[in-house]
């Protein structure tokens, strides 16, 4: 017998024993010795990583270095790049306007979400099912589309380059997305949970807050996490509606490379540090991530 | 689940619904507004009808562009799907440290900014300074030079796709496999199955939910691809890597042609509406045949 923690690493479908003996069938039916999955699984994810790790490589080394010669670890390490970036306003106001618009926005798609996904998941209503494929349609649109129109109208209301207007806009999928995993979380939970509290006299609202909430908590976690995930990573909407106060840092980083001549390591420097946020919440939904990729419904 | 017809559920669901009519019906209906009519300045326009529609289906680059985007999401599919099913056979099943690790490790590329994911490969792939570019052009001697090969510049943003997304459809399949119970697995073990056997009678009919998804996010996020191939080619070398969003952005804020990108707008909306209804069916029956 293996030790425990090997077994675990070795990471087998239906228990120790039971995976065991199915590697042990498959061998057999296969009549070739596969390659242990684990190895597979540490090979994949040594490829996922190395395109990051190169960039890594690249932010700790001067630009003079990194186009001298090519090296697969940086050999005189420095961290001038960071410190540019995180001591000059220029750089270091794109992550706050990034953070900014990207909490805006989480706070609106929740709030509007949270109700709808409820109405959708226990109630039948006039035009539901329209509505919810609708919805689902904005999911799908070409931001591309939308960007002239957007921009235009947005002027018009004179919300360029705030905080709000990449909030608002980012809302066209995440609310459609945000209703759909809740939507999805909520249809998990027993319908006589809500009967019970009506008749012990719980108002809707109350009844929402105080028993709702708290049994759907993981579900509003990976909905934030989404929200989050999908206004960080946009940037075609977020760079047309912005001009310098409320510029993110993805649209920062292609703007000073230009001027500056491209300068390998501060770009790649510049793009570590968008990683480093989504990587710390990844963290925090990391037991839920999985179900909330399948939206809830799982 | 049973529901209770209650129309006052529209209370619910009208904050929702404002907000999102906000953003897109009145853009969108800005759009039409555009795709019929010929704008001069802010006050000579003309309606010109279906003109602009008639003029971009036969447009031999918007035919081009679209060719292009089917191949690319078809490929997108075809890879990305067995992958990301396999890599999720391989995965850790039971919780721990090593399935965390797995799973945070994995769904790192998904949260990187689109244009920072280009910025990845465009470090990544060059010659002179990127280690895959180097390896393959110095250590293979394959002549490699992405953005003045057509060949090249497709393959360099098929890999940077898979590289990018088929996370997604193994965290899919994961999820799926997880729901799986324990019970499934010994009767197998029971009856002598074969490890095929278990994948195609168990674990693949469990997957369809999920796959179904899959499929569904995967097309149509491939089919709107705007950020990452821009960076990487910037839709070159000439039109070669020229998907949908980038030739619309193009011609809508790069030549400001609002009629004709209008026109194309509609098309485009529409196609990218036709395939998610069709996905949709399936996906709600898929629900219902697994609820029943």
């Amino acid at each position: 017998m293996k030790p425990q923690a090997a077994a675990a690493l070795a990471g087998q479908w239906g228990g120790e024993r039971a995976g065991a003996e199915k590697q042990a069938v498959a061998a057999r039916s296969l009549r070739v010795k596969a390659p242990p999955r684990t190895l597979i699984l540490i090979a994949y994810l040594a490829l996922l990583l190395l395109p990051i790790y190169w960039m890594l490589n690249m932010s700790l080394r001067d630009n003079n270095d990194i186009m001298a010669h090519l090296a697969f670890y940086p050999q005189h390490p420095t961290l001038q790049n960071y410190m540019k970036i995180l001591t000059d306003p220029g750089w270091y106001m794109g992550y706050v306007n990034s953070f900014a618009y990207v909490s805006i926005n989480t706070v609106i798609s929740l709030a509007v979400a949270l109700p709808a996904a409820y109405a959708f998941s226990r109630y039948r209503f006039l035009g539901d099912k329209h509505l919810f494929f609708w919805l689902l349609t904005n999911l799908m649109a070409p931001s591309a589309v939308f960007l002239l129109p957007v921009f235009q109208f947005y002027s018009a209301l004179g919300l360029i380059d705030t905080y709000i207007a990449v909030a608002l806009a980012h809302t066209l999928f995440n609310v459609p997305l945000a209703v759909w995993i809740l939507e999805g979380f909520m249809s998990g939970v027993p319908r006589e949970i809500d009967e019970t509290a009506f008749i012990d006299g719980y108002s809707l609202p109350r009844f929402f807050i105080v028993i709702f909430l708290p049994l759907i908590r993981a579900g509003v976690g990976v909905t934030a996490f989404f929200c989050f995930m999908f206004s960080w990573v946009e940037l075609l909407f977020a760079r047309t509606l912005t001009i310098t106060a409320a510029k993110p840092i993805a649209a920062v980083m292609t703007r000073t490379v230009s001027a500056s001549g491209l300068d390998w390591g501060l770009l790649s420097a510049a793009g570590i540090l968008t990683i480093v946020p989504g990587a710390l919440v990844i963290y925090f939904v990391r037991n839920y991530i999985a179900k909330g990729f399948a939206l809830g419904r799982v | 689940m049973r529901k209770t017809l209650d129309n006052r559920a529209w209370f619910l669901v009208l904050p929702m619904a404002l907000l999102v009519a906000f953003n897109a019906l009145i853009p969108l209906m800005t759009v039409v507004n555009y795709s019929v009519q010929d704008v001069f300045d802010a006050t000579h326009r003309t309606f010109v009808g279906a003109d602009w529609f008639r003029e971009m289906l036969h447009s031999d680059r918007l035919q081009a562009a679209l060719f292009r985007q089917f191949v690319f999401s078809g490929l997108v599919l075809l890879i990305e799907i067995p992958l990301g099913v396999a890599i999720a056979l391989v995965m850790p099943r039971k919780g721990g440290w090593a399935t965390s690790l797995t799973l945070v490790l994995m769904a790192l590329p998904l949260l990187i900014p689109w244009n920072v994911i280009g910025t990845i490969w465009v470090i990544f792939l060059r010659p002179d300074i990127g280690l895959l570019g180097h390896f393959i052009d110095h250590t293979l001697g394959i002549h490699f030079d992405y953005p003045t090969v057509p060949i090249e510049a497709w393959v360099s943003v098929m890999l940077m796709e898979v590289w990018h997304w088929t996370p997604l459809v193994a965290l899919l399949a994961y999820a799926g496999l997880r729901a799986i119970p324990d019970a499934y697995y010994q009767a197998a073990r029971i009856d002598g199955a074969s490890a095929w056997a278990v994948f195609r009678y168990i674990q693949l009919p469990k997957m369809r939910g999920v796959l179904t998804i899959a499929i569904l996010l995967r097309f149509v996020f491939s089919f709107l691809i705007y950020s990452e191939p821009f960076v990487l080619t910037g839709g070159g070398p000439g039109d070669a890597t020229t998907f949908l969003s980038i030739y619309l952005v193009k011609i809508a804020v790069g030549e400001f042609d609002v009629g004709r990108a209008g026109a194309f707008s509609i098309i485009y909306f529409l196609i990218v509406l036709a395939f998610s209804y069709v996905f949709y069916q399936v996906l709600q029956r898929v629900g219902a045949g697994e609820k029943a």
